[in-house]
């Protein structure tokens, strides 16, 4: 706060000093430059005077501001942009399991391996409770206009699936809602269109990966571009249901063999 | 006489040419062939020994790939003549160091040279690591041959041309490389020995803390006197604690706190030298870390930095650093710069922050991240990444206002620097 005459000082410093050079007065420089000095000085007084800080709160909340500065204080995420995903309420041990393939190069993205690099299994767990435990409300994004013909191939596909292809439906696995299952497996509605197809491309691009066998790396390259579009639009424009809350833990059974599940299921 | 001079300079440029480029080749020994016995290689103790020197040489971090096994080599090593893929240094044969001896391996390590006599890149620093006693590569080549075997097949390095032909590094040894086992100075204690046994030695500080020519050779620098690091893009600081040093001001229970646990009341460290923290030094005993202290505190007073005045008018750059400081950063680095003992780091009188080039200020506003997590700072607090939010010009802002503020006298950063600095790949 009390930096703020300094602040001040400066801005009305530099409204004078425009003039002045404009009128290429040096003796005008010289007095502008003394009184940026003088403001600097005087302000600088005032900083001693401070308390040097406010105390820092030791709570895990301040302890990640490396995380919450992009994915937001509760792990809301930039639902407008799609751009930084949300966290809040995603299975911990799902959130866990990002941090670590961040960390082993399995998902690719330079901010975010920089950002774990360094962090321990314990406290990447410990984050990862933090976000899973925030209860946000959800906000809704903006969704691109597909043909019914293409939103109607969404749903049979996120339903369904389509066994033609050997495509498993999107909620064999992530809960009949498609709010996630507990411990591992995340939710698909409330979340934006651009996120859904991004992810899904990035697992045919190999820039996002995991632990083998990698089921989700096998489905999307059984989708075609197309069906990238189609079910990434249906799941970012379903209405929300009313408890957004993983399903209880066991309480589905995979169809395909997944690492991330401990390789639970009976094949594909 | 003309003629003379000219067929004598053919003459020297054959012999030249055939005494750089001739092949050095030598015939491995083979561990039945060595003065090593098995038995030896497999005493407890010797590998225990080995283990915590592999840890002192920070020997996993360039050994083992982002996500891979634990010395199975594979990181790709960036350097301004091309990139060099670490090998497997497990026992493995055929892929990892199976069929070595440990005549081989003594003579990688101190003489920087390859199984059959090749020679190898100095990006395995034996310009350091010839200091090594026998005794303890010997404990080293014990421990690795201890390791679970991994198959992991060496990559082939992606050099430029003339570096990709090996022998074009006789003339770089020529220039750059002293062999030759670390003397001990018996005028000194027993802890300075250590510690600069350590420091120049199985350490390597050198191989990062000192500048670098164009051939990437260290030979015109002063020791541990700071420098870039070529095409990773960070500097490292100057590790002099006398007048004008990097650390100066720093006492050594400073160092001892930096190295075991990532942090200091002096400075924190990140980058590079977090993963070296992480992997190495924190794991370290308290004193071969006081022996490092002891001897950094040996390292003579350096020269007055000299800042270059600016031509440009710099009053505009330095208000509106004023102005970002204010907003983003003097909540957790107080408005004095000094920081918050334990927590975040000062920034008042920082190295890092006061380094001739001011790249380690800017990509950490840049990337933000995390002390490291070490057992003395198990959950470190962080910095946020500003790359999202601050423009070009507000980096270049307020990293010259924190350097040029309080009792910081280094020089402005320019826009365009942070333009380069963001985009350096991260590694």
């Amino acid at each position: 706060m009390r930096l703020e005459p300094l602040a001040a000082l400066s801005r009305v410093d530099w409204g004078i000093m425009k003039g002045l050079s404009a009128k290429c007065s040096r003796a005008g420089r010289v007095l502008g430059a003394w009184v940026v000095l003088v403001g600097i000085l005087l302000a600088d007084k005032a900083n001693a005077q401070d308390v040097a800080h406010p105390d820092i709160p030791d709570t895990l909340q301040q302890r990640i501001a490396a995380c919450t500065a992009c994915h937001g204080v509760h792990g809301e995420g930039t639902p407008e942009s799609g751009f930084f995903p949300r966290l809040a309420g995603k299975p911990a041990g799902y959130l866990a399991r990002q941090l670590k393939d961040f960390q082993d190069g399995l998902r690719k993205y330079g901010p975010m391996e920089y950002t774990v690099k360094q962090l321990s299994p314990a406290y990447m767990h410990e984050i990862a409770e933090y976000f899973a435990a925030q209860d946000v409300p959800y906000v809704r994004s903006p969704v691109p206009n597909v043909s019914t013909q293409l939103r109607q191939r969404g749903e049979m596909l996120v339903t369904h699936g389509d066994p033609s292809r050997q495509i498993p439906p999107c909620a064999a696995c992530h809960g009949s809602q498609l709010t996630g299952v507990q411990p591992n497996i995340p939710g698909l509605v409330g979340l934006p269109y651009d996120y859904i197809s991004s992810q899904l491309g990035s697992w045919r691009t190999k820039t996002r990966s995991t632990v083998a066998p990698d089921c989700m790396s096998e489905i999307a390259n059984r989708l075609s571009d197309s069906d990238i579009t189609a079910v990434s639009a249906w799941l970012a424009s379903r209405e929300l249901p009313a408890d957004m809350h993983a399903q209880a833990p066991d309480t589905v059974t995979p169809p395909l063999h997944c690492g991330v599940l401990s390789d639970k299921g009976d094949g594909a | 006489m003309k003629r003379m001079t000219i067929a004598v300079i053919v003459l020297l440029l054959i012999a030249g040419g055939w005494w750089l480029f001739r092949a050095e080749t030598r015939q491995p020994v083979s561990p039945s062939a060595s003065k090593v016995d098995g038995a030896t290689l497999k005493d407890p103790a010797l590998i225990a020994k080995g283990h915590y020197l592999a840890i002192v040489g920070d020997c996993a971090s360039c050994h083992t790939a982002q996500g891979g096994e634990r010395y199975a080599g594979g990181r790709v090593l960036p350097t301004p003549f091309g990139s060099i893929p670490s090998p497997n240094i497990t026992p493995d044969h055929g892929t990892g160091l199976g069929e070595w001896s440990f005549e081989d391996f003594w003579q990688a390590l101190h003489s920087g040279k390859g199984r059959h006599g090749e020679f190898l890149y100095p990006v395995f620093s034996y310009t350091s690591f010839t200091k090594v006693t026998r005794e303890d590569a010997l404990a080293i080549f014990a421990y690795l041959q201890s390791l679970a075997p991994v198959r992991a097949p060496a990559q082939a390095p992606e050099l430029e041309f003339p570096y990709s032909v090996r022998t074009s590094l006789k003339a770089w040894r020529a220039l750059y490389f002293r062999e030759g086992e670390f003397q001990r100075d018996a005028s000194k204690s027993d802890a300075w020995n250590r510690g600069a046994y350590l420091v120049q030695g199985l350490g390597h500080c050198n191989e990062c803390h000192a500048a670098r020519d164009s051939l990437g050779g260290q030979q015109g620098s002063a020791s541990l006197a700071g420098g870039q690091i070529p095409a990773q893009n960070w500097y490292a600081p100057d590790l002099s604690m006398q007048a004008n040093g990097g650390l100066a001001g720093w006492s050594e229970q400073d160092i001892v706190d930096l190295l075991k646990t990532g942090q200091s009341t002096r400075g924190t460290a990140f980058g590079p030298m977090a993963e070296v923290v992480a992997e190495s030094t924190q794991h370290m005993h308290e004193d071969d870390l006081r022996a490092i202290a002891t001897y950094l505190q040996s390292l003579p007073p350096r020269p007055a930095a000299v800042v270059a005045t600016s031509e440009l008018d710099t009053r505009a750059i330095l208000a509106q650093g004023a102005k970002v400081y204010a907003q983003r950063c003097a909540d957790c680095h107080g408005k004095d710069g000094n920081g918050v003992a334990g927590i975040y780091p000062p920034l008042n009188g920082n190295s890092s922050v006061n380094e001739p080039t001011g790249i380690n200020a800017t990509r950490v506003v840049v990337l933000g991240g995390f002390a490291p997590v070490t057992e003395g700072n198990p959950r470190p607090y962080s910095m946020p990444p500003f790359a999202q939010q601050l423009s070009d010009a507000d980096v270049a802002a307020v990293v010259s206002y924190i350097r040029r503020s309080w009792s910081n006298k280094a020089s402005i950063v320019m826009e365009r620097d942070v333009v380069k600095y963001r985009h350096t790949p991260i590694d």
